[in-house]
């Protein structure tokens, strides 16, 4: 998974589908990049992300309680409609900003 | 009323197969001619319904998924997703928003909210240790 890191936060970019076959790998990268030390902010690039179901939804959920838990947060950017639809069903939008 | 077309699908339930079987039925779809908004409803519908007959009805064990999907001649596509899986014991409680029985694998219970926001209509049939039938229905021509 490419990244970025700019200071305290780390953005990565979601290639591909995410469903319930890819969740393991996208959850274990994402783990990887936001135990790097002094990473505050996750930031979510769904630009190049071209499918996303529930158990996507499952996976940020998850990053965004372990983030929370360390008094971080994370962020979402270039969402797609149909991406958007299942953010705001599931109630994410709430709680994860939209940049 | 008439059916024009029909297809059946059947698979093994291993979380390969969720992309397959939602190419399969968005071809098998696209000849009603449908908006790509459409197609990624259904898509992301089926994707739903295949990922739960693979993680909660076999549970990882292997048998297989079937797909039936019909067009009628009124321009709707019913699809019809079955597994001979664990079964369902309570369906009104599992298709509630954030129900499920999988927390721990940071499930969030929102697959049949997501099929019903963007099919027209869903029904599900299950009896514990049988297997679940889920009926999804979405008028892709002539809605106006
Ligand atoms: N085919 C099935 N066989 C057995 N149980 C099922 C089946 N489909 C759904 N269920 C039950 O219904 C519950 C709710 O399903 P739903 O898809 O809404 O949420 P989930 O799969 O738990 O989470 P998510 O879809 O958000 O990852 C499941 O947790 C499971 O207990
Ligand atoms: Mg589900």
């Amino acid at each position: 998974m490419r990244h970025e890191r700019k200071g305290s936060a780390v953005t990565a970019f979601i290639t591909g589908e995410l469903d319930h076959f890819s969740a393991q790998q996208v959850r274990r990268e994402l783990d990887a990049l936001i135990a790097q030390p002094g990473v505050k902010t996750l930031i979510l690039d769904f630009g190049e992300m071209t499918f996303m179901d529930s158990s996507g939804i499952g996976v940020i959920l998850g990053r965004y309680r372990e983030m929370r838990s360390r008094g971080g947060s994370v962020c979402v950017r270039n969402m797609n409609a149909q991406v958007d639809k299942v953010f705001t069903l599931s109630g994410l939008r709430q709680v994860i900003q939209i940049i | 009323m008439e059916i024009i077309n029909q297809m059946k699908l059947s698979f093994l339930s291993v979380p390969e197969n969720e992309g397959f079987a939602r190419v399969a039925v968005s071809a098998f779809a696209v000849q009603l001619n449908p908006t790509l908004d459409m197609l990624a409803d259904i898509k992301t519908a089926v994707s739903e319904a295949v990922t739960n007959a693979i993680v909660h009805g076999y549970e990882n064990q292997l048998g297989m998924v079937q797909i039936e999907a019909f067009l009628w001649e009124n321009g709707v596509l019913e699809l019809n997703v079955t597994d001979r899986g664990k079964g369902i014991p309570d369906i009104k409680k599992a298709m509630e928003p954030f129900f499920t029985t999988q927390p721990e694998k940071e499930r969030s219970g929102m697959g049949f909210s997501v099929m019903q926001t963007f099919m027209d209509q869903v029904d599900v049939e299950s009896k514990p240790g049988e297997g679940t039938c889920v009926r999804m229905r979405k008028r892709l021509r002539g809605a106006e």
